[in-house]
Protein backbone atom coordinates (compact mmCIF):
# COMPACT_ATOMS: atom_id res chain seq x y z
CA UNK A 1 0.00 0.00 0.00
CA UNK A 2 2.85 2.56 1.25
CA UNK A 3 4.58 1.90 -2.52
CA UNK A 4 1.45 2.27 -4.27
CA UNK A 5 1.10 6.18 -2.13
CA UNK A 6 4.69 6.80 -3.21
CA UNK A 7 4.26 6.09 -6.59
CA UNK A 8 8.15 5.11 -7.12
CA UNK A 9 9.24 8.50 -5.19
CA UNK A 10 7.19 10.68 -7.68
CA UNK A 11 4.16 11.41 -5.35
CA UNK A 12 4.68 14.65 -5.11
CA UNK A 13 4.15 15.38 -9.06
CA UNK A 14 1.81 12.42 -9.76
CA UNK A 15 -1.18 12.97 -6.85
CA UNK A 16 -1.25 16.98 -7.39
CA UNK A 17 -2.13 15.72 -10.86
CA UNK A 18 -5.15 13.56 -10.40
CA UNK A 19 -6.66 15.58 -6.97
CA UNK A 20 -6.54 18.73 -9.44
CA UNK A 21 -8.23 17.02 -12.68
CA UNK A 22 -10.78 14.70 -10.93
CA UNK A 23 -11.25 17.64 -8.59
CA UNK A 24 -11.28 20.29 -11.44
CA UNK A 25 -14.11 18.03 -12.86
CA UNK A 26 -16.15 17.13 -9.83
CA UNK A 27 -16.52 20.88 -9.05
CA UNK A 28 -17.74 21.52 -12.90
CA UNK A 29 -19.67 18.72 -13.10
CA UNK A 30 -21.72 19.52 -9.45
CA UNK A 31 -21.60 23.69 -10.39
CA UNK A 32 -23.25 23.05 -14.24
CA UNK A 33 -25.67 20.34 -12.64
CA UNK A 34 -26.61 22.51 -9.80
CA UNK A 35 -27.06 25.22 -12.27
CA UNK A 36 -29.16 23.33 -14.78
CA UNK A 37 -31.39 22.22 -11.59
CA UNK A 38 -31.74 25.89 -10.31
CA UNK A 39 -32.73 27.19 -14.16
CA UNK A 40 -35.28 24.49 -14.52
CA UNK A 41 -36.48 24.72 -10.76
CA UNK A 42 -37.20 28.53 -11.83
CA UNK A 43 -38.58 28.19 -15.25
CA UNK A 44 -41.31 25.60 -13.30
CA UNK A 45 -42.28 28.10 -11.06
CA UNK A 46 -42.73 31.11 -13.59
CA UNK A 47 -44.33 29.05 -16.60
CA UNK A 48 -47.94 28.45 -15.07
CA UNK A 49 -48.05 32.11 -14.06
CA UNK A 50 -47.45 33.39 -17.28
CA UNK A 51 -48.81 30.72 -19.91
CA UNK A 52 -52.64 31.25 -18.56
CA UNK B 1 -28.45 17.11 -39.40
CA UNK B 2 -27.70 20.42 -38.18
CA UNK B 3 -30.98 22.07 -39.15
CA UNK B 4 -32.74 19.34 -37.44
CA UNK B 5 -30.85 19.66 -33.69
CA UNK B 6 -30.89 23.41 -34.20
CA UNK B 7 -34.39 23.67 -32.71
CA UNK B 8 -33.53 24.44 -29.34
CA UNK B 9 -36.63 22.59 -27.85
CA UNK B 10 -35.81 19.17 -30.08
CA UNK B 11 -32.35 19.60 -28.86
CA UNK B 12 -33.38 19.47 -25.14
CA UNK B 13 -35.37 16.33 -25.97
CA UNK B 14 -32.82 14.71 -27.42
CA UNK B 15 -30.28 15.92 -24.86
CA UNK B 16 -32.61 14.97 -22.28
CA UNK B 17 -32.57 11.39 -23.12
CA UNK B 18 -28.86 11.67 -24.11
CA UNK B 19 -27.95 12.84 -20.34
CA UNK B 20 -27.94 10.14 -18.17
CA UNK B 21 -26.53 7.12 -20.00
CA UNK B 22 -24.27 9.65 -21.13
CA UNK B 23 -22.78 10.35 -17.47
CA UNK B 24 -23.40 6.97 -16.53
CA UNK B 25 -20.93 5.16 -19.31
CA UNK B 26 -18.29 8.40 -18.80
CA UNK B 27 -18.56 7.57 -14.71
CA UNK B 28 -17.69 3.83 -15.58
CA UNK B 29 -14.94 4.67 -17.98
CA UNK B 30 -13.33 7.26 -15.77
CA UNK B 31 -13.27 4.55 -13.10
CA UNK B 32 -11.93 1.67 -14.91
CA UNK B 33 -9.20 4.02 -16.06
CA UNK B 34 -8.51 5.22 -13.23
CA UNK B 35 -8.10 1.35 -11.86
CA UNK B 36 -5.80 0.49 -14.76
CA UNK B 37 -3.79 3.58 -14.97
CA UNK B 38 -2.91 3.73 -10.95
CA UNK B 39 -3.14 0.06 -9.98
CA UNK B 40 -2.75 -2.29 -12.66
CA UNK B 41 -0.81 -0.67 -15.31
CA UNK B 42 3.07 -0.92 -14.79
CA UNK B 43 5.67 2.07 -14.71
CA UNK B 44 7.18 3.40 -17.59
CA UNK B 45 10.95 1.99 -17.97
CA UNK B 46 12.43 4.81 -18.91
CA UNK B 47 10.21 7.71 -17.08
CA UNK B 48 9.19 5.27 -14.16
CA UNK B 49 5.62 5.90 -12.27
CA UNK B 50 5.77 10.22 -14.22
CA UNK B 51 4.00 8.06 -16.90
CA UNK B 52 0.53 8.02 -14.90
CA UNK B 53 0.71 11.71 -15.30
CA UNK B 54 0.24 10.92 -19.11
CA UNK B 55 -3.50 9.55 -18.31
CA UNK B 56 -5.03 12.40 -17.01
CA UNK B 57 -2.47 15.31 -18.92
CA UNK B 58 -3.13 13.47 -22.35
CA UNK B 59 -6.63 13.88 -22.57
CA UNK B 60 -6.90 17.26 -20.55
CA UNK B 61 -5.07 18.41 -23.87
CA UNK B 62 -7.27 16.92 -26.89
CA UNK B 63 -10.09 18.14 -24.79
CA UNK B 64 -8.29 21.35 -24.63
CA UNK B 65 -7.53 21.07 -28.33
CA UNK B 66 -10.68 19.68 -29.59
CA UNK B 67 -12.91 21.47 -27.12
CA UNK B 68 -11.72 24.65 -28.96
CA UNK B 69 -12.06 23.52 -32.76
CA UNK B 70 -15.79 22.98 -31.69
CA UNK B 71 -16.13 26.32 -29.61
CA UNK B 72 -14.56 27.75 -33.20
CA UNK B 73 -17.32 26.07 -35.23
CA UNK B 74 -20.06 27.49 -32.85
CA UNK B 75 -18.34 30.75 -33.95
CA UNK B 76 -18.55 30.46 -37.27
CA UNK B 77 -22.17 28.72 -37.36
CA UNK B 78 -23.02 32.05 -35.00
CA UNK B 79 -21.26 34.76 -37.33
CA UNK B 80 -22.67 32.89 -40.63
CA UNK B 81 -26.61 32.06 -39.51
CA UNK B 82 -26.77 33.80 -36.60
CA UNK B 83 -28.05 30.64 -34.79
CA UNK B 84 -28.79 31.10 -31.22
CA UNK B 85 -28.08 27.35 -30.47
CA UNK B 86 -24.73 27.77 -32.00
CA UNK B 87 -24.13 31.28 -29.74
CA UNK B 88 -25.66 28.84 -26.22
CA UNK B 89 -23.13 25.63 -27.30
CA UNK B 90 -20.34 28.44 -27.25
CA UNK B 91 -20.98 29.98 -24.26
CA UNK B 92 -21.11 26.45 -22.79
CA UNK B 93 -18.56 24.85 -23.81
CA UNK B 94 -15.77 27.61 -23.43
CA UNK B 95 -15.33 26.87 -18.85
CA UNK B 96 -15.01 23.50 -19.93
CA UNK B 97 -12.30 24.21 -22.46
CA UNK B 98 -10.78 26.57 -20.53
CA UNK B 99 -10.54 24.32 -17.47
CA UNK B 100 -9.20 21.14 -19.40
CA UNK B 101 -6.30 23.60 -21.05
CA UNK B 102 -5.40 25.17 -17.63
CA UNK B 103 -5.36 21.03 -16.50
CA UNK B 104 -3.01 21.01 -19.48
CA UNK B 105 -0.34 23.43 -18.30
CA UNK B 106 -0.49 22.52 -14.92
CA UNK B 107 -0.49 18.63 -14.73
CA UNK B 108 2.66 19.44 -17.78
CA UNK B 109 4.02 21.39 -15.12
CA UNK B 110 3.90 18.72 -12.72
CA UNK B 111 5.21 16.20 -15.67
CA UNK B 112 8.29 18.68 -16.46
CA UNK B 113 9.52 19.25 -13.42
CA UNK B 114 11.00 15.38 -12.99
CA UNK B 115 11.44 14.70 -16.21
CA UNK B 116 12.89 17.91 -18.02
CA UNK B 117 14.41 19.36 -14.42
CA UNK B 118 11.88 22.56 -15.17
CA UNK B 119 8.30 23.41 -14.23
CA UNK B 120 8.07 25.61 -17.51
CA UNK B 121 10.16 26.21 -20.59
CA UNK B 122 9.51 28.77 -23.68
CA UNK B 123 9.39 25.77 -25.57
CA UNK B 124 6.67 26.11 -29.05
CA UNK B 125 3.82 23.03 -27.70
CA UNK B 126 3.67 24.79 -24.12
CA UNK B 127 3.68 28.65 -25.32
CA UNK B 128 1.13 27.83 -28.18
CA UNK B 129 -1.43 25.73 -25.40
CA UNK B 130 -1.40 28.90 -22.69
CA UNK B 131 -2.06 30.84 -25.76
CA UNK B 132 -4.85 28.53 -26.38
CA UNK B 133 -6.16 28.90 -22.72
CA UNK B 134 -5.55 33.19 -22.99
CA UNK B 135 -8.18 32.70 -26.49
CA UNK B 136 -10.79 30.54 -24.50
CA UNK B 137 -10.43 33.21 -21.17
CA UNK B 138 -10.72 36.30 -23.78
CA UNK B 139 -14.15 34.03 -25.39
CA UNK B 140 -15.49 33.98 -22.21
CA UNK B 141 -14.92 37.82 -20.90
CA UNK B 142 -16.30 39.00 -24.48
CA UNK B 143 -19.51 36.32 -23.90
CA UNK B 144 -20.26 37.30 -20.61
CA UNK B 145 -18.80 41.03 -20.00
CA UNK B 146 -21.67 43.31 -21.26
CA UNK B 147 -24.97 44.10 -19.72
CA UNK B 148 -26.82 42.35 -22.02
CA UNK B 149 -25.45 39.24 -22.52
CA UNK B 150 -26.26 38.97 -26.53
CA UNK B 151 -24.11 42.29 -27.21
CA UNK B 152 -21.52 39.57 -26.44
CA UNK B 153 -22.04 36.84 -28.51
CA UNK B 154 -20.83 38.32 -31.88
CA UNK B 155 -17.67 39.58 -30.25
CA UNK B 156 -17.30 35.92 -28.53
CA UNK B 157 -17.76 34.25 -31.59
CA UNK B 158 -15.49 36.27 -34.04
CA UNK B 159 -12.90 35.67 -31.25
CA UNK B 160 -13.39 31.90 -31.35
CA UNK B 161 -13.04 32.13 -35.21
CA UNK B 162 -9.73 33.81 -34.71
CA UNK B 163 -8.36 31.63 -32.42
CA UNK B 164 -8.69 28.70 -34.33
CA UNK B 165 -5.23 29.70 -36.30
CA UNK B 166 -3.70 28.41 -33.28
CA UNK B 167 -5.20 24.99 -33.31
CA UNK B 168 -2.64 23.49 -35.60
CA UNK B 169 0.11 25.37 -34.18
CA UNK B 170 -0.69 23.64 -31.08
CA UNK B 171 -0.75 20.36 -32.84
CA UNK B 172 1.97 20.54 -35.24
CA UNK B 173 4.39 22.66 -32.86
CA UNK B 174 6.60 19.66 -32.22
CA UNK B 175 6.69 18.83 -35.65
CA UNK B 176 7.59 22.31 -37.03
CA UNK B 177 10.48 23.61 -34.23
CA UNK B 178 12.80 21.69 -32.04
CA UNK B 179 11.06 21.50 -28.84
CA UNK B 180 11.29 19.79 -25.65
CA UNK B 181 7.57 18.68 -25.58
CA UNK B 182 8.03 14.68 -26.77
CA UNK B 183 6.34 14.46 -30.32
CA UNK B 184 3.24 12.54 -30.79
CA UNK B 185 2.78 9.48 -29.81
CA UNK B 186 -0.96 8.14 -30.88
CA UNK B 187 -2.08 9.96 -34.34
CA UNK B 188 1.26 10.21 -35.97
CA UNK B 189 2.40 8.16 -39.47
CA UNK B 190 3.55 4.77 -38.45
CA UNK B 191 1.06 3.81 -35.53
CA UNK B 192 0.52 4.06 -32.04
CA UNK B 193 3.87 4.52 -30.44
CA UNK B 194 2.72 3.78 -27.16
CA UNK B 195 3.31 -0.13 -25.01
CA UNK B 196 -0.48 -2.09 -25.48
CA UNK B 197 -0.33 -1.98 -21.26
CA UNK B 198 -0.06 1.95 -21.35
CA UNK B 199 -2.77 2.29 -24.17
CA UNK B 200 -5.27 0.59 -22.46
CA UNK B 201 -5.70 3.30 -19.65
CA UNK B 202 -4.98 5.82 -22.13
CA UNK B 203 -7.84 5.31 -24.11
CA UNK B 204 -10.38 4.74 -21.36
CA UNK B 205 -9.53 7.85 -19.64
CA UNK B 206 -9.59 9.82 -23.33
CA UNK B 207 -13.21 8.09 -23.50
CA UNK B 208 -13.92 8.77 -20.00
CA UNK B 209 -13.03 12.54 -20.28
CA UNK B 210 -14.64 13.12 -23.92
CA UNK B 211 -18.13 11.91 -22.57
CA UNK B 212 -17.41 14.05 -19.17
CA UNK B 213 -17.30 17.04 -21.42
CA UNK B 214 -20.34 16.47 -23.52
CA UNK B 215 -22.15 15.60 -20.72
CA UNK B 216 -20.87 19.03 -19.21
CA UNK B 217 -21.94 20.79 -22.25
CA UNK B 218 -25.27 19.23 -22.49
CA UNK B 219 -25.96 20.55 -18.61
CA UNK B 220 -24.53 24.07 -19.46
CA UNK B 221 -26.56 24.04 -22.56
CA UNK B 222 -30.04 23.35 -20.42
CA UNK B 223 -29.07 25.84 -18.08
CA UNK B 224 -28.52 28.67 -20.38
CA UNK B 225 -31.56 27.90 -22.56
CA UNK B 226 -33.80 27.51 -19.61
CA UNK B 227 -32.06 31.29 -18.47
CA UNK B 228 -33.21 32.56 -21.60
CA UNK B 229 -36.26 31.21 -21.08
CA UNK B 230 -36.59 32.83 -18.01
CA UNK B 231 -35.63 36.31 -18.78
CA UNK B 232 -37.90 36.18 -21.44
CA UNK B 233 -41.05 35.36 -18.99
CA UNK B 234 -39.76 38.08 -16.89
CA UNK B 235 -40.18 40.80 -19.92
CA UNK B 236 -43.18 39.79 -21.11
CA UNK B 237 -44.32 40.28 -17.09
CA UNK B 238 -42.95 43.33 -16.64
CA UNK B 239 -44.34 44.45 -20.04
CA UNK B 240 -47.82 43.85 -19.04
CA UNK B 241 -47.13 44.53 -15.53
CA UNK B 242 -46.29 48.14 -17.11
CA UNK B 243 -49.75 48.45 -18.97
Amino acid sequence: MNSFFSMGGFAAFIWPCYVLTLGGMAWLGLASWQRAKTAAATLDEMSPKTDD
Amino acid sequence: MFDYLANPTRFMRIADLLLWPLTVLAGGLLLAGLYVGLIASPPDYQQGDTVRIMYVHVPAAWLATLGYVALGLCGLFYVVWRHPLADIALRAMAPAGAMFAFLTLVTGAFWGKPMWGAWWVWDARLTSMLILFFFYLGVIALANGFDQPERGSRPAALLALVGLVNVPIVKFSVDWWNTLHQPASLLRSGGVAIDQAMLLPLLLMLAGMHLYFAVIVILRMKALLAERRITSLQLRQATRGSR
